[in-house]
């Protein structure tokens, strides 16, 4: 081998080129319809240009042509990943707009399914992030617990992903008998799958070093971003609409709100961790404490009275008609209120005329700002990193492109 | 297990009025939201102000959306554009409105103010056509690119479709100074 010249030291320049590359818009690591243009300096991406709008419906649009109870199927579709949610923030808008309070029955049911929704979309949210960084086996662990959830969720509405099981002032229907049982048997799955998972990763080299600083950014710009939910918690701003503007009761359970610190993909994935247990005991505290009494508020304006009041009485009847025909009247005015969901600050921004259709349903879909700050996350990194970091912001195109 | 409503910082609009001269034409607080009418002009120092306002500290520009006036009881200027500001350090909301004309719809924007402001104001500009002067790239955002009208203004048929064949190269935006 001496006969083989040296040339380390004096190896002529390599000659580069940047390179475009396109990152979807299908394709299994970019989590529904995303497109990112890439420019690439070798693996280094130098420019990220996301196009959003593929799975745009005209949600908004929609929205205006029908009833205000006709908009809750569509809510379904915003985060599909946990449209109980999307139900209860909606129709929790439309009553701040008509001035009504469900009644504590309905209200507490509404926090069980919005923390069962919360818990299933970190599920997903950690289970693909991690897939998405080569970590496999965790996925299983997590959707075999989502898998039992979602029985549940069939099982009380009928439907596993499109629910529409909130109404404006009530419910689809009461929990069926033998739902809280069910619910409770479920609660100690939930720490044992968290702790699965976390016992695959959290002191797994490979996770830390795909995970750490990738994506990170600093609580101020985040902030001006319009970062909400786990996103901005793993900066360490401790903003969650449960606390900060409490509702349904939320201040009166004992939970606590997560944050992180560098504002990486690996803070985000352990705010979620610990976002699932603090929902777990939520669940807990709302299951034990569930008070009896009516679902819907007392109002035919409103709801729609039971059916067998509507067969055997006039008043029943024409309010059954009214609001069948006519929709619920919504006061002439505009409100904006919100919850927290999955991925952060839900907002409905509701215009009404007062005739029976909403004006205008404009949703803040959470995860759109968050998503319009890719390129400042990515530039600079390598590909891989852009692919561990999307999984982290948990963007979900139903929601996005409306 | 009352349902309570978010603290609306009426006071932070009080200090707007006194410290823009002109910036408040009208307060439109309802339902116990704290809300204003800025004229189009005074819209930037309106929410410079807000931003940076020791006792406001709205650091955040939670929301920004479109509205179509056409058919409601006070319909002209027809456009309406509406900023939902939040403060994180004081759990405090506020909301402006400005009014532009169907003729005229344009605004300045506020990218120079906050980062989020970039993709909200596409949005507004894609369903609405209101023009945001300044904006570092002012596409459609929803729609693709060969879309024509505004699909969110009240005299837009729910029922039109417009397809497009090629995707958009995408190209022009890598060239773009970074906001």
């Amino acid at each position: 081998m001496s006969d083989v010249p040296d040339h380390r030291g004096d190896l002529p320049a390599l000659p580069t080129e940047e390179m475009l590359v396109n990152l979807g818009p299908s394709h299994p690591a970019s989590h529904g319809t995303l497109r990112v243009l890439l420019k690439l300096d070798g693996e280094r991406i130098v420019r990220a240009v996301p196009e959003i709008g593929y799975l745009h419906r005209g949600f908004e649009k929609s929205a205006e042509k029908g009833s205000w109870t006709e908009v809750i199927p569509y809510t379904d579709r915003l985060n599909y990943n946990s449209a109980l949610l999307n139900n209860v923030g909606y129709c929790k808008a439309v009553e701040a707009l008509l001035g009504v309070e469900v009644p504590p029955r309905n209200q507490a049911i509404r926090v069980i399914v919005s923390e069962m929704s919360r818990i299933m979309d970190h599920l997903i949210a950690i289970g693909t992030n991690l897939v998405d960084i080569g970590a496999l086996t965790n996925f299983w662990y997590f959707f075999n617990l989502r898998e039992r959830f979602y029985r549940l969720v069939e099982k009380l509405c009928g439907a596993r992903l499109t629910t529409s099981y909130v109404r404006i002032g009530s419910l689809q229907h009461d929990l069926y008998p033998g739902f809280e049982d069910d619910l409770r048997a479920l609660l100690p799955e939930i720490p044992r799958a968290v702790a699965d998972v976390r016992g695959l990763v959290e002191r797994n080299r490979i996770f830390h070093e795909r995970t750490e600083g990738v994506g990170a950014i600093p609580a101020g710009e985040a902030i001006a971003y319009g970062f909400t939910g786990p996103c901005l918690r793993a900066c360490g701003v401790p903003y969650d609409v449960r606390k900060s503007h409490p509702y349904y009761g939320y201040d009166q359970l004992d939970w606590d709100v997560p944050v992180g610190e560098a504002g990486d993909a690996r803070d985000r994935i352990l705010v979620r961790f610990e976002e699932i247990l603090q929902s777990a005991r939520i669940l807990g505290q709302a299951l034990a404490k569930l008070p009896a009494g009516p679902i819907a508020v007392a109002d035919w304006k409103v709801v729609l009275p039971p059916k067998e009041r509507v067969y055997g009485s006039i008043e029943a009847l024409m309010g059954h008609f009214k609001i069948v025909m006519e929709g619920i009247r919504v006061p002439a005015g505009e409100i904006y209120d919100s919850t927290e969901a999955a991925n952060g600050e839900l907002g409905f921004y509701l215009v009404s005329d007062g005739s029976g259709r909403p004006y205008r349903v404009r949703v803040r879909p959470p995860c759109f700002p968050i998503y319009s700050a890719f390129p400042r996350l990515v530039e600079g990194q390598l590909v891989a990193d852009a692919v561990a970091a999307l999984g982290g912001l948990n963007v979900v195109a139903g929601e996005l492109d409306r | 297990m009352g349902l309570e409503r978010p603290p609306w910082d009426g006071e932070a609009l009080d200090r707007l009025a006194e410290a823009v001269p002109g910036s408040v034409a009208r307060r439109l607080d309802a339902n116990g939201q704290a809300s204003a009418l800025v004229p189009a002009a005074k819209i930037l120092d309106a929410l410079r102000f807000l931003r940076d306002d020791p006792r406001g500290r709205f650091e955040m520009l939670l929301d920004l959306a479109g509205v179509d006036r056409l058919s409601l009881p006070d319909p002209l200027p027809r456009l309406e554009v509406v900023y939902h500001l939040y403060s994180v350090a004081r759990a405090a909301r506020v909301r402006l409105s400005v009014r532009v004309t169907e003729e005229d719809p344009k605004l300045p924007t506020a990218t120079g103010l906050w980062p989020a402001a970039n993709w909200f104001e596409r949005e507004v500009y894609d369903l609405f056509g209101i023009t945001f002067q300044g904006h570092p790239n002012l596409k459609r955002i929803l729609c693709h690119r060969e879309f024509v009208g505004h699909p969110l203004r009240k005299d837009y048929p729910i029922r039109k479709r417009q397809t497009v064949a090629d995707p958009d190269p995408l190209t022009d935006e890598l060239e773009r100074p970074r906001p």
